[in-house]
């Protein structure tokens, strides 16, 4: 093939989105095509030099790769597939790309020259962890790993995160920098940042880092790191074959809403990348007076105050926010912010005092809408660090309302109040643990706040459900504890209506499909005793979406004819995920791992495989991803095999609760089968297991004969302890 | 690329390209110079002034680089109609050779002085010279510490041999390894940078042979690989300088303070007049002895002695040890010589204009060549030999001797222009003045001073007279602008020579024209380690052989802040870069981590991919820059950009280190 039919082959159908932009033949951006191509010329040329440097100082087979994932280059392997793993298979990639920048100032040109610097700044910065010569100490991120990409995949598909914003550069002061950012966190944008503006952030005391949805990457080619965590959705959650780069670029443009914010001055390596992003699909907005402008793709906005407006728009991404009277940030960004002990103005609960949080369902009559009272003294009647009683009531009425949405709402108080900078609440009920931060304190935080952001949050997302709110802010310790056996009884009630919702027992299971806007052909099976793999979305929070958007993520697949009771087939449940899974999934068995199992999205907290020698199953979790597993394989490495929508039998994405269900892989012999499994997960789990495992007749220490990390992760280690602990697993059915 | 808090780095400006005609051929901010310019000029002949108004307009094609020259079918010249040579060379490739030629000449320059140091040394320990001794036996022993040459049970000379089998071997072994002098005097960051840019260079001769190679008719075309190239070049330039500072402390004495005069006044016109002038000063140290030793004929032939005077960096060498005076500049040679009263001009190498020999012939003056590779016609020449290094220097002395009786009175205008200077400020000396207030960490002085935001930074200046601005005057006005407010300045070459004549050397002239932090500061040093001499405001620190003195003052900052060179708010600025050495001197500051002002465009503007590249992206990569500003209140602007963005990000990542209990961040 001649060298011009290759290169007319990587221009794509893909590639008439950008057929509009510049119509007109006669007026054609070509200075800036050509800083484009020259800059795409510096890129590879450097990553050139480095990697025959490398290959010369480390030999031809000297391994690469980037830390905890599974995807090796994405860049690469997203793009063109390979899965590169040495030195020397750079050499044809790098040539390749190489060959595909040409001295033609065009459009078409250009995009191409943005792809080759693409791969030149993954192979430049897979280089640099080779040699180590650029540490990443926090909070910079450097490469983001599969368990922090993961980490806000539900986020991500559900739209809580609408986007992503990547910054290069430096804002005109830091004060602006610190504003454009807070705006694009209210907004709950997922943010990459590049160059100085991290230190401009970082001088402002801006909250930063991997917790706040906010990764400050590195310099210079370290913004491919935003690229290699978008392209690496598409194979994650999207589950597009590493190589199919025009659907991956689809993929790209019509999910991953990025779009890149280019602040202050920029050379000719940066129009190279800029050409790169928009090569994927996300347009380019700068703060620099531009000769030439690509229209919709590469644009000047000089006017900070609307530049995230601006943005957003250009982007096609549409917030509709809450104003919350409140004197704090808040957003998603704050949800994984931590408050230390020495941070703290005060805290409630925690085991240092008594607090409980509850809603309630309640007449017309019985609420004032919008109504926030708060009993007892407030923040500034205490010392700091004083440990105070709390109650939060929340009070609703809804003519849609329904008991059963009670727990659903209740749930939702730990995210809204972790939304806000400065506050934390871990765990609920009776058991809820706040903290308010000093900052928090000295910007104006009072105790009636936590109802003004219950109020707007319980009105704006549940509409449908919530007409009127009230809360209750109780400090005072009697009349906490007056309340709390109210908010006691309601609990029991609950767990005793719980208990009653069994597969069994309901008319209909729920779908979720909210993971379709990122994995277009996974559909989740929500049942009442089968949480969603990403641990989120319960039987309950299925049926309350439903009530509340009746086309949206969650349609109730009515249960019918059984097929299969023991494997858990139904015969609407199969028609429903052929269907609604692309016609890529011809059905799901809801009680076994060994056959046509769930499909993942990429979201699961945790992932089960069978461990033949053993006749049992593992279980390996998000928070313990870099722990080596009896399979051979890393959380991570696990991850990619299950991800993407795909049936593999022996393989599964789960929630974590799931393994306490009396429904969890009961064809296969239920929890007895389960030979190994973190620490971390025993310990999250541990009561409810014990429950379960009496429950089976497996004993209350059947949870210390399942081995964990602490036993080993070779099977040989682990099979002599549990034959010495006599585990059930050897006298079960065999599993093949 | 950096992007300081007021943003004027900007694209490519188009500077070099000036049309408008030069009528004035007094261009000198120098009084002395004016003054002399301003008489009458024997007939028939010219300035440099005058030269360079006659050359205008020059060539734009060669001032932006795109003229090629490489072979025969040439010159090819890049225009937008014609983008390419005949061969097809790009502009960035024209450029990008043109420039890493410019190093390949400097580096040689650089290289052969520091060689020629080497055998000097050599023929001392060898017995072959006994003109020349090894006078600073404690430099030889920090060098062999710095090297890793034990110096247990060995004498001197058997060190200096050691030393100096070593230094040929960075000019001309075959080794796998970096060259030591680079290797042995840079941070481990740098060490790591160069290994990984594959720049580090194995050896001086075969990196420049290699050079002129890669940038030969239909070899590399690849404007990346070709600066980078240039880069390990002037790493070679910094290599074999770094070998010619070394040895010369060794064998004529590390510098310490030392008072003395500067500008044409020190032409005393009752004395036989030597003017000593190039840049080696294995000449000019006997030329000062035979001097010494010749008083007695000259009282004999009527003068009251011989007074040796210096020029350009020969001039700074002298200043630097023996407290000669320095009566000129580059721009300022011809100067000299129409006071009418040098006797003798005797030269070595580098920046002799012939037409300064021209010059002399229409006075007594006795023109002397001395070294194989420089001859010009019509010149008196000597072979100079280290063997009988001072026979050959009283042979030349005694012919201004013999000239200063033919002077001819009528023509004697000696301007009365001098000022008092205090030079001799190597790092070493340097470092005895901070250690006063830091005995056992001396730098540390330094650093605290910075990070407490009583000095903004360090800035070197350096480089040469260059005829497209008016002489001296960037060189003043920048510094002055840079000590109001409160950088320390060091300075080498012929900016130093400016400094000097200018009064910016003169004991106490800090209190004038710094700012209060760079007062308290220096009153804080001097007090806890008084000097006879005082402190002047620009701290000499030599000829511009020796600019890794400074380079040596950075590497010294970084380790202390414990952080990689490009962190260390240290700049440097060359006004008026003219010499090929100039090109590749602010090519390794470049590489070693510096923002580089040069005052006058340099041929890169033909190709915006070189200009983006060594005005940009080579932050991105090396740390350091060019900052391309003919605009002297744009430059001094720029470079105290410069130091703030540095301060700025050293602040931001120590607090952020405290902040998340890591280590600081790596990143410039």
């Amino acid at each position: 093939m001649s060298a011009l039919a290759q290169w007319e082959e990587r221009i794509t159908d893909f590639d008439q989105i950008y057929a509009e932009a510049l119509a007109d033949a006669k007026t054609q951006p070509e200075a800036l095509f050509k800083k484009a191509y020259e800059g795409a010329v510096i890129a590879t040329s450097y990553a050139e030099i480095l990697l025959n440097r490398a290959i010369r100082q480390y030999g031809r087979q000297k391994e690469i790769g980037y830390p905890d994932t599974a995807y090796h280059l994405p860049v690469i392997l997203a793009l063109s597939g390979e899965k590169v793993t040495t030195l020397e298979e750079l050499i044809p990639i790098l040539n390749r790309v190489r060959s595909q920048v040409k001295e033609r100032y065009s459009f078409d040109q250009a995009r191409l020259c943005g792809e080759a610097t693409l791969y030149a700044a993954e192979i430049i910065e897979v280089l640099h962890y080779l040699d180590q010569d650029e540490p990443k100490p926090s909070p910079w991120t450097g490469f983001i790993s599969d368990p922090d990409v993961r980490r806000y995949g539900i986020k991500l598909v559900d739209w809580t995160i609408p986007g992503q914003a990547v910054i290069l550069g430096r804002a005109k002061t830091s004060e602006d920098a610190a504003k454009l950012v807070s705006e694009l966190m209210s907004k709950g944008m997922m943010i990459f940042l590049s160059d100085e503006i991290i230190e401009q952030l970082l001088e402002q005391d801006m909250k930063i880092g991997t917790d706040y949805i906010c990764f400050p990457l590195g310099n210079f080619t370290q913004v491919i790191h935003a690229v290699n965590y978008a392209l690496r959705a598409g194979v994650m959650f999207g589950g597009i074959p590493g190589g199919e780069r025009h659907n991956q670029r689809d993929y790209q443009h019509r999910r991953v809403r990025a779009f890149v914010l280019q602040l202050g001055e920029f050379d000719q390596v940066k129009v190279a990348a800029h050409m790169g992003a928009v090569f994927l699909g996300f347009p380019v907005i700068t703060d620099q007076e531009l000769a030439e402008e690509i229209p919709d793709w590469y644009v000047s906005h000089t006017n900070y105050d609307d530049l995230i407006k601006f943005a957003m728009e250009l982007r096609g991404i549409k917030v509709t926010s809450v104003d919350i009277p409140i004197p704090l940030n808040f957003g998603p960004a704050f949800e994984g912010e931590t408050i230390r002990r020495a941070d703290v103005a005060v805290e409630f609960g925690g085991g240092r005092s008594q607090s409980f949080e509850v809603v309630r369902m309640v007449g017309i009559d019985e609420v004032e809408d919008e109504k926030v009272e708060v009993i007892g003294p407030d923040i500034d009647e205490f010392e700091e660090g004083d440990a105070v009683p709390l109650g939060i009531m929340v009070d609703i009425y809804g003519r849609k309302m329904q008991e059963d949405f009670e727990s659903v709402l209740e749930r939702r108080i730990h995210y809204f109040v972790n939304f806000a900078e400065g506050l934390w609440h871990v765990a609920q009920r009776d058991l809820a643990w706040i903290r308010v931060s000093k900052e928090a304190k000295a910007k104006g935080f009072q105790f009636r706040h936590f109802g003004d952001i219950l109020i707007a949050k319980l009105k704006s997302e549940f509409p449908a459900i919530v007409d009127r709110v009230q809360v209750r802010i109780i400090t005072d310790p009697a009349v906490v504890e007056e309340n709390l056996a109210v908010a006691r009884k309601i609990y029991l009630k609950r767990d005793d209506r719980l208990r009653g919702l069994t597969d069994d027992a309901v008319e209909d299971f729920y779908s979720c499909i909210l993971c379709q806007s990122f994995a277009p052909n996974h559909v989740c099976v929500v049942t009442p005793e089968r949480v969603g793999l990403c641990g989120a979305v319960s039987w309950l929070d299925g049926k309350a979406s439903y009530e509340i958007n009746p086309s949206g993520p969650n349609p109730p697949i009515p249960k019918g004819r059984c097929l299969d009771e023991e494997r858990g087939i139904w015969e609407s449940v199969d028609e429903y995920v052929y269907t609604t899974s692309n016609r890529s999934v011809d059905g799901v068995c809801l009680y076994t791992l060994m056959e046509k199992p769930m499909t993942s999205c990429g979201c699961f907290e945790a992932i089960m495989a069978i461990v033949p020698e053993a006749n049992g199953i593992m279980i390996s979790t998000r928070e313990s991803s870099k722990l080596m597993t009896p399979v051979g394989m890393t959380f991570s490495t696990l991850a990619g095999v299950v991800g993407g929508g795909n049936q593999t039998p022996g393989f599964m994405g789960i929630g974590r609760t799931y393994v306490v269900s009396r429904k969890f892989i009961k064809a296969d012999g239920g929890i007895a089968r389960i030979i190994w499994m973190p620490k971390e997960l025993k310990e999250f789990l541990r009561q409810d297991f014990v429950e379960r495992s009496i429950e089976e007749g497996l004993g209350e220490d059947f949870i210390d004969k399942i081995a964990d990390e602490d036993v080993g992760t070779e099977v040989e280690e682990i099979l002599a302890f549990l034959e010495e602990k006599e585990h059930p697993c050897f006298t079960l059915d065999p599993l093949m | 690329m950096p992007r300081y808090r007021q943003t004027t780095v900007g694209d490519l400006k188009n500077q070099a390209v000036q049309r408008r005609k030069i009528t004035d051929t007094k261009r000198t901010a120098d009084p002395a110079t004016m003054e002399v310019l301003c008489g009458e000029l024997p007939e028939g002949n010219t300035t440099v002034f005058d030269r360079y108004a006659s050359q205008q307009p020059q060539c734009s094609f060669g001032l932006t680089g795109v003229c090629c020259r490489n072979c025969i079918q040439g010159p090819c010249r890049i225009t937008p109609k014609n983008d390419k040579g005949i061969c097809g060379a790009a502009d960035y490739t024209i450029v990008a050779r043109n420039v890493a030629r410019l190093i390949a000449g400097g580096t040689s320059c650089h290289s052969t002085h520091g060689y020629h140091i080497a055998e000097t040394v050599l023929k001392v320990v060898d017995g072959k010279t006994s003109d020349y001794s090894i006078k600073d036996p404690e430099k030889l022993h920090a060098v062999c510490k710095r090297l890793g040459v034990s110096t247990e049970g060995k004498n001197d000379e058997e060190l200096a041999r050691e030393v100096t089998l070593l230094a040929f071997e960075d000019f001309g072994g075959h080794r796998e390894e970096p060259c030591r002098w680079l290797d042995t005097t840079i941070t481990q960051g740098r060490r790591e940078k160069f290994r990984n840019c594959n720049i580090a260079p194995t050896s001086i001769d075969r990196t420049v042979v290699g050079m002129l190679d890669q940038t030969a008719m239909g070899q590399d075309s690849d404007p990346v690989n070709i600066i980078f190239g240039g880069l390990k070049t002037a790493l070679c330039d910094y290599t074999g300088m770094h070998i010619a500072t070394d040895l010369q402390d060794i064998l004529f004495g590390t510098p310490y303070p030392v008072a003395t005069e500067a500008n044409l006044g020190v032409i005393d016109a009752d004395y036989v007049n030597i003017a000593t002038h190039g840049h080696n000063p294995t000449l000019s140290e006997m030329i000062v002895e035979a001097a010494l030793q010749l008083k007695g004929e000259a009282e004999a032939a009527g003068a009251k002695g011989v007074k040796v005077v210096g020029i350009c960096c020969t001039g700074n060498e002298l200043i630097m040890r023996q407290g000669v005076a320095l009566a000129a500049n580059k721009a300022s040679q011809e100067m000299a010589v129409l006071t009418g009263a040098v006797d003798a001009m005797i030269v070595d190498v580098q920046c002799i204009m012939p037409a300064t020999k021209a010059l002399a012939e229409c006075f007594h003056t006795q023109f002397i060549t001395t070294a194989s590779q420089v001859k010009i016609p019509g010149a008196q020449h000597f072979d100079f030999r280290e063997e009988d290094a001072l026979e050959t220097a009283k042979t030349m002395v005694r012919m201004g001797i013999e000239a200063y009786g033919k002077r001819k009175p009528e023509l004697i205008r000696i301007p009365d222009v001098k000022h008092a200077a205090v030079a001799g400020w190597s790092t070493e000396a340097l470092m005895k003045l901070f250690a006063g207030v830091e005995p056992e960490e001396p730098v540390k002085a330094l650093n605290d001073a910075i990070l407490a935001g009583e000095l903004s930074g360090v800035a070197l200046f350096a480089g040469c007279n260059n005829l497209r601005v008016t002489q001296d005057e960037s060189h003043l006005s920048i510094v002055k602008e840079l000590l109001k407010e409160n950088v320390l300045v060091v300075a080498t070459g012929c900016s130093a020579g400016a400094f000097a004549k200018a009064g910016l050397l003169t004991p106490g002239a800090y209190r004038e024209y710094g700012g209060e932090g760079l007062q308290r500061f220096l009153d804080r040093v001097h007090e806890a380690s008084p000097t006879s001499t005082g402190l002047p405001a620009v701290f000499h620190q030599g000829s511009c052989v020796d600019n890794t003195r400074a380079a040596d003052l950075m590497v010294a900052m970084a380790e202390q802040l414990g952080v990689d060179t490009p962190k260390v708010p240290f700049v440097a600025s060359a006004p008026e870069a003219m010499h090929e050495k100039a090109v590749s001197i602010g090519s390794w500051c470049v590489a070693l981590g510096m923002p580089v002002h040069v005052g006058v465009m340099p041929p890169v503007e033909g190709s915006p991919l070189v200009y983006s590249i060594v005005t940009q992206v080579a932050h991105d990569v090396y740390g350091g820059h060019f900052i391309l500003e003919s605009d002297a209140e744009l430059a001094a602007k720029q470079l105290l950009d410069a130091l703030e963005y540095r301060r700025w990000k050293l602040d931001v990542h120590r607090a952020t280190a405290e902040k998340y209990d890591a280590d600081p961040a790596a990143s410039w």
